[in-house]
């Protein structure tokens, strides 16, 4: 089944001192407080937190939602910014099969693949050895998905306590925290040039097309970045 | 629970889930070596870039009605408080979430 010491590994992982577990904490405390004031009760905003597991998408829910989108509307909004998770799929689970890990394990615990988790282990992949980086991810990702329930509960419960500087405050913490976590990743030329121009790209094209800027940006960008770095190596 | 909203947030989770699990699935024949894999890896980070960007540049939510000079100073000055901590995660961004709330009521 799974390895206890390299599950536990992962799962205290999120416990070091550069933690993204404040600011996921954080992220969902306005999840939780935009879910009550959506008219969620506490068990449907906690289904939502567990069963989505992906910020962008839970915005883009609660968006279509205020506005009464149809239930295919809002399975392409969401599918559409959440197209991202294809390729953070694809750059981690090589990483991490193993032949001797039965196949269950990758299909259960891609629902755990978010900026956050994703992050952590491609910063920490090396240091583990192949064979259990899957039991590692899975408690990267048990742990990632324990906080944000905590902090959709904590967020649904105080919502009324939350004015709108704070929920300002919630809200711009994600994208920072993410921000300073590309940052740090940014150690070769291929992903720092891919970080750089998708911010550059993304926000350009979302003048033009607002529904696949973060796609046509993302492949426009790593694309040019991957050719970079491969000339850079020859 | 009301079933309007279980559905919703079954459709989400769905949508959400299809590309995570078609991820998983076409990376089984994927080396890591590979160059598809390292395409896929520029890919990966330039749209989380882009997801990020479009976030703070044309942001959703609560975030609509902060000015775009205190979203671009707070995310300036959260990335110089990284530097200065030697790449810490946190301080930066507990930073990002005080200066925001702050700047709001004054710019």
């Amino acid at each position: 089944m799974i390895n206890k010491n390299f599950f536990f590994k992962g799962y205290r992982s999120i416990f070091t001192h550069d933690s993204p577990a404040i600011a996921l904490t954080c992220c969902f405390i306005a999840i939780g407080a935009l879910f009550k004031n959506l008219g969620f009760n506490i068990q449907e905003s906690i289904f939502s937190t567990v069963l989505t597991y992906a910020l962008p998408g839970s915005l883009v829910m609660a968006e279509s939602m205020l506005i009464g989108a149809s239930l295919l509307n809002i399975f392409l909004a969401v599918w559409f910014v959440n197209a991202r998770l294809y390729p953070m799929a694809v750059s981690l689970f090589p990483l991490m099969m193993h032949k001797s890990q039965p196949k269950w394990k990758y299909y259960f615990s891609c629902h755990f693949i978010a900026v956050s988790a994703w992050l952590i282990m491609k910063s920490n992949y090396k240091k583990i050895p192949k064979e259990y980086r899957i039991d590692y991810w899975i408690g990267i990702g048990s742990a990632t998905v324990s906080v944000s329930v905590i902090g959709t509960f904590i967020g649904f419960s105080f919502s009324e306590y939350l004015n709108k500087d704070m929920m300002m405050g919630l809200a711009i913490l994600n994208p920072v925290y993410f921000l300073c976590m590309m940052v740090g990743a940014s150690k070769t030329i291929p992903v720092a040039l891919s970080v750089l121009l998708g911010t550059i790209l993304g926000p350009i094209i979302y003048l033009f097309s607002p529904e696949w800027s973060i796609l046509l940006a993302g492949v426009i960008g790593g694309t040019i970045a991957y050719l970079v770095g491969e000339h850079s190596v020859s | 629970m009301s079933a309007n909203i279980v559905y919703a947030i079954l459709v989400t989770s769905l949508a959400t889930f299809l590309s995570r699990f078609l991820g998983a699935l076409t990376s089984e024949g994927i080396k890591e070596t590979s160059k598809l894999f390292k395409w896929f890896n520029c890919l990966a980070y330039a749209t989380l870039a882009a997801l990020i960007a479009r976030t703070i540049i044309f942001p959703a939510g609560v975030l609509v009605d902060a000015s775009y000079s205190s979203r671009f100073l707070v995310v300036l000055l959260s990335l110089v408080v990284f530097f200065i901590s030697k790449k810490n995660f946190v301080y930066p961004t507990i930073f990002s979430a005080i200066c925001m709330a702050i700047l709001n009521n004054y710019i």
